[in-house]
């Protein structure tokens, strides 16, 4: 048998050779800059590729490994950074006219951390402008392309990380979920995505878009590589305020044990109209599978559903035209040249350096804060918070897990739904409640659609039940060999 | 035309900036008089990405002057978000507490002039981050920010409308300051900003049995006591004016802000009610709630010193003046000093004569030196020496003049102990009875007019007497003790018979 390609191997695989010295970092990087080289054209999911930094990067891991240093446990990896983290290399853009030229000073928390566990940083990935969309088109540098059909959209935000984990141009990458954006897009390129429990990993760095929905979370080609990355990025942080104050556990620990007496909850709301036929069965496939191994299948109802994107479109744009009001060309950031005032100077500068969804978002959200619509609104949004929490509490006294589609439909075609926000929004309506509640939710491989693209289940938990989510997700996976499935590129003319 | 009786009602906001190490909500440092722009970080620029951080000492400082102005403490408060767009407010909103603030509703006693102490009732403190400053250059074409002073820590504290007058307002304003020192919590160094004032005035004015109530104005950012009075005062002459010649604008105007020209003495309309900010408040997701336990809240309490009004209480039973206890207030280092040598010897009268005479006078001449504040407690005299130097003034060991010698003598010399700077100096009076005796004796046999004018002419006994007397002292080099010199001289000439 062949030696399979190095960019083949998972993250955990590649980590084990290079500290085994099997293989050599620099051949590694090598490998998925090639890739890079090959199909990012095709795809545009990087916004920025560091060649020369990732091989320097390498050749230090392995002179290191040379003089016998023990390091991280992604020494050698490359990995991908969604491009609204922040790192003292290169730029930090979130696809944004705004930020397309600006450095930042200071390194995101999981980066630092990446860092120090070795790993080798290839690019940064493109995403929908400061993480607001579902398709990865609302991105000022041009949509990135799904690589299982070019033709279609890899799903947003994290749209960039996405492709680049399915297309084999990096081991792993990180991506940022504020109401689907690491679900979605693994869903729909056929990879696996989860989003922690809000506080799990350190928001410290990443470029706020709703501060009270957005986590950090691992984008990957299988289960076991996002407990690797979890390992790497979980941990409390004195920088945000927000982030759990407890160390989590070994995630790889007791990765591999089957679950015991698991109890899976089906949600009759997320099995209604609108979810296409091939994704119900697809993930009925996988509860069958669950249910043939022992575990227990119950109904349970999330009646507060049918307002989760509701509620989500308020306090999430809420919250956004708060975090973006500091792009105003003053300090940092697009300046117009033509102001002639102040307020000139901070309404042309921002309807200049913001694209249309972005302005929309800002737009809904400050009416939304406004003196006089606030409780109508804002107030009212959390109230209906509480409902969803309170909602998820009662179906985990019932289960253990939920298990859901992770979207309504494969990936669609790019423009399909450009012109109409409210169809776009709906793409989420699974995965917003999730970000709602602040439980952790995972998309993983179940399938692919008579057309040959991706399926995606989700798996949500309890608060902190991360452990649990990836045992299960992991005894699933190997029973499958979706993920050994690899996507037909055109390479880039 | 005939004035109306009418009654002031004035409110204040005071915003007092906490000297704690860092900002509000980062470890950037808390500085003063930098240069522009070097006491920021990420947090405080506001760049994408960055979160805030609760400084806890900011905290523990707005509990203690909240604690001291009588505040309820709040067991959960919250942070919000306050919008506005302006170049000196990096991420165009302030994070400040809306509905939930720190410190609640309290009472502080306040003391008048006329000796009376009146309540003054505090609606509610809270805490802040403060914005950095715009710089216009004359002749350039653009402003520039410096963001120094963007994120610190501000407390900003309301009262309920209960200064009936501008005087009392200043008063309060005055007694803030007081209480921030004794706490640490401020320098209170007006010219610096550490507090600004923002008085809200208005008048109930009875007329035909009837009262009217003119619109609340709120005169924005006075940084002196001064000016805190004089605007107040001129808004009540303005509103009463409106009210006078336009009633019904004065009545029906909402509140509305307005600055306060100190060159010109006048307060100009900044922003009128329909003008009003939507500040589109709400909770700031990057901050959770903050717990304060009746634990922090007690250990704070334990590290709150004797305050201003308290202490004058103790000197005013210490039978000193209003005038001196207030002197000695005005510095807490001052009144701790005092307090110590008093501690050792109970003498407060004169250990605050010596403090408020030769040493306030020679602090008064090095400040002018110097060219900094140089206060009593900065001239190196121990409490220790301020109570043994009271205590020769006391039992007769040195002259009220002397000790004035002596106490310049610890201040410039190397010499700390008061008795041997007396010897030194030779300013120890003698009371040694054998050799005043002498003097008197060696005196007398010099004049025999002033004794004959003694005996003989009652118009001139007493002035010969003094006449005699100073001779004394002359012999002895004026060490004797005047006392005894007087004593023994009059024994002396009666028996001359």
């Amino acid at each position: 048998m062949a030696e399979p390609l190095l960019t083949e191997l998972s993250a955990r695989e590649l980590a084990q050779k290079i500290a085994k010295r099997e293989i050599r970092a620099v051949d590694a990087t090598r490998a998925f800059l090639e890739q890079i080289d090959t199909y990012d054209r095709t795809l545009h999911a990087f916004n920025e590729i560091y060649n020369d930094a990732a091989i320097a990067q390498a050749d230090a891991v392995d002179h290191s490994l040379d003089r016998g240093e023990n390091l991280g446990v992604l020494a050698g990896v490359p990995i991908a950074l969604k491009d609204n983290l922040c790192t003292l290399f290169g730029h930090t853009t979130c696809s944004s006219k705004m930020l397309q030229n600006f450095c930042s000073p200071y390194d995101a928390t999981v980066v630092t951390k990446l860092k120090a566990a070795g790993a080798i940083f290839v690019g940064k990935t493109n995403l929908d402008e400061f993480a607001m969309g579902s398709s990865t088109e609302n991105s000022a540098f041009g949509p990135t392309h799904n690589p299982w059909n070019t033709q279609c959209v890899p799903g947003g935000s994290s749209g960039g990380s996405a492709a680049a984990v399915a297309g084999r141009l990096c081991a792993a990458a990180l991506g940022s979920d504020t109401g689907g954006s690491i679900r979605q897009p693994a869903a729909l390129c056929g990879i696996v995505g989860l989003k922690p429990t809000y506080g799990l990993v350190s928001r410290y760095g990443l470029v706020a878009f709703a501060s009270s929905l957005d986590q950090i979370g691992p984008m990957t080609r299988d289960v076991r590589d996002a407990a690797l990355m979890l390992n790497v990025i979980a941990g409390p942080d004195a920088k945000d305020s927000t982030s759990w104050p407890q160390p989590p556990p070994d995630y790889l620990r007791d990765l591999e044990k089957p679950p015991e007496k698991i109890r899976i909850g089906l949600p009759k709301e997320f099995f209604g109209d609108g979810l296409a036929a091939e994704v119900s069965n697809a993930v009925h496939a996988a509860v069958d599978f669950f249910r043939n191994h022992g575990a227990e299948i119950v109904q349970v109802s999330l009646p507060h559903t049918r307002y989760g994107i509701a509620a989500y479109y308020v306090i999430a744009p809420a919250e956004a035209s708060s975090n973006l009001a500091r792009y105003d060309g003053v300090h940092y950031g697009h300046r117009t040249p033509h102001a002639s005032d102040l307020f000139d100077l901070y309404a042309a500068s921002r309807a200049e350096g913001f694209g249309p969804e972005v302005q929309r978002r800002i737009m809904l959200g400050t009416y939304a804060l406004s003196s006089g619509y606030y409780d109508a609104y804002y107030l009212r949004a959390q109230k209906v918070r509480q409902l969803i929490k309170d909602d998820f509490d009662g179906a985990f006294e019932k289960c253990d897990v939920i298990i859901s589609p992770t979207t309504p439909d494969v990936a669609f075609k790019l423009g399909a739904k450009s012109s109409d926000p409210l169809a776009m929004y709906l793409c989420d309506v699974f995965t917003v409640t999730c970000n709602i509640a602040g439980i952790p939710g995972m998309s993983v491989p179940c399938g692919f659609s008579s057309t040959g693209l991706p399926i995606g289940m989700q798996m949500l938990g309890p608060v902190f039940s991360e452990s649990n989510l990836l045992r299960l997700a992991r005894f699933y996976e190997l029973a499958h060999d979706w993920r050994t499935r690899k996507p037909a590129i055109a390479p880039s003319s | 035309m005939p004035q109306p009786e009418y009654k002031v009602l004035i409110g204040m906001e005071i915003h007092v900036q906490l000297a704690t190490a860092s900002k509000m909500f980062t470890g950037a440092a808390n500085g003063f008089n930098e240069d522009p722009n070097t006491q920021v970080d990420g947090v405080v620029l506001g760049l994408p990405g960055v979160l805030p951080v609760i400084n806890r000492r900011a905290v523990e400082m707005a509990i203690m002057v909240g604690a001291a102005l009588g505040c309820a403490i709040a067991a959960e408060t919250k942070w919000d978000r306050k919008s506005y767009y302006y170049p000196d407010l990096p991420k165009n909103y302030q994070i400040s507490q809306y509905d939930q603030p720190l410190c609640g509703a309290g009472t502080v006693m306040m003391p008048l002039p006329n000796g009376e102490t009146k309540a003054v009732r505090i609606r509610r403190a809270h805490l802040e981050e403060d914005a950095g400053k715009l710089l216009h250059e004359s002749g350039q074409s653009a402003s520039l920010v410096d963001l120094n002073r963007a994120g610190t820590p501000l407390l900003e504290i309301v009262t309920e409308p209960d200064f009936s007058c501008p005087e009392e307002a200043r008063l309060f304003g005055e007694e803030l300051r007081q209480i921030c020192r004794y706490l640490c919590v401020s320098q209170g160094i007006m010219q610096q900003g550490h507090m600004r004032f923002e008085p809200n005035i208005n008048l109930h004015i009875f007329e035909d049995g009837k009262a009217y109530k003119t619109a609340i104005t709120e005169v924005k950012n006075l940084n002196s006591f001064r000016s805190v009075e004089r605007a107040c005062e001129y808004e009540i002459q303005r509103q009463l004016t409106e009210f006078l010649t336009d009633r019904s604008a004065a009545l029906q105007a909402g509140k509305s802000t307005r600055g306060w020209d100190d060159d010109k003495g006048c307060t100009t309309l900044q922003r009128s009610k329909e003008e009003a900010h939507d500040y589109r408040y709400f909770p700031d997701p990057d901050l959770v709630p903050l717990h304060v336990s009746q634990d922090w809240i007690n250990r704070i309490k334990t590290q709150i010193p004797e305050l201003p009004m308290a202490r004058f209480q103790r000197y005013m039973q210490m039978e000193l003046t209003r005038k001196e206890a207030a002197a000695l207030l005005e510095d807490k280092a001052v009144a701790d000093l005092f307090d110590m040598a008093v501690e050792i010897k109970q003498l407060p009268k004169r250990i605050a004569n010596l403090m408020l005479g030769p040493a306030a006078k020679t602090a008064n001449a090095l400040t002018s030196e110097r060219g900094t504040s140089v206060l009593i407690s900065d001239l190196g005299v121990q409490a220790s020496q301020y109570a043994k130097l009271a205590g020769m003034m006391e039992d007769g060991t040195v002259s009220a003049s002397a000790a004035v010698t002596i106490f310049e003598s610890l201040c410039s010399s190397t010499e700390t102990d008061p008795m041997v700077a007396a010897e030194k100096l030779g300013l120890l009076q003698i009371r040694d009875t054998g050799a005043t005796q002498a003097w008197v004796d060696a005196a007398l046999a010099n004049n025999p007019q002033a004794i004959a004018d003694y005996k003989n002419n009652p118009k001139k006994k007493q002035a010969s007497l003094g006449f005699l007397r100073g001779a004394v002292m002359k012999l002895s080099h004026g060490k004797a003790d005047p006392k005894m010199v007087g004593e023994l001289l009059e024994q002396t000439l009666e028996k001359l018979g």
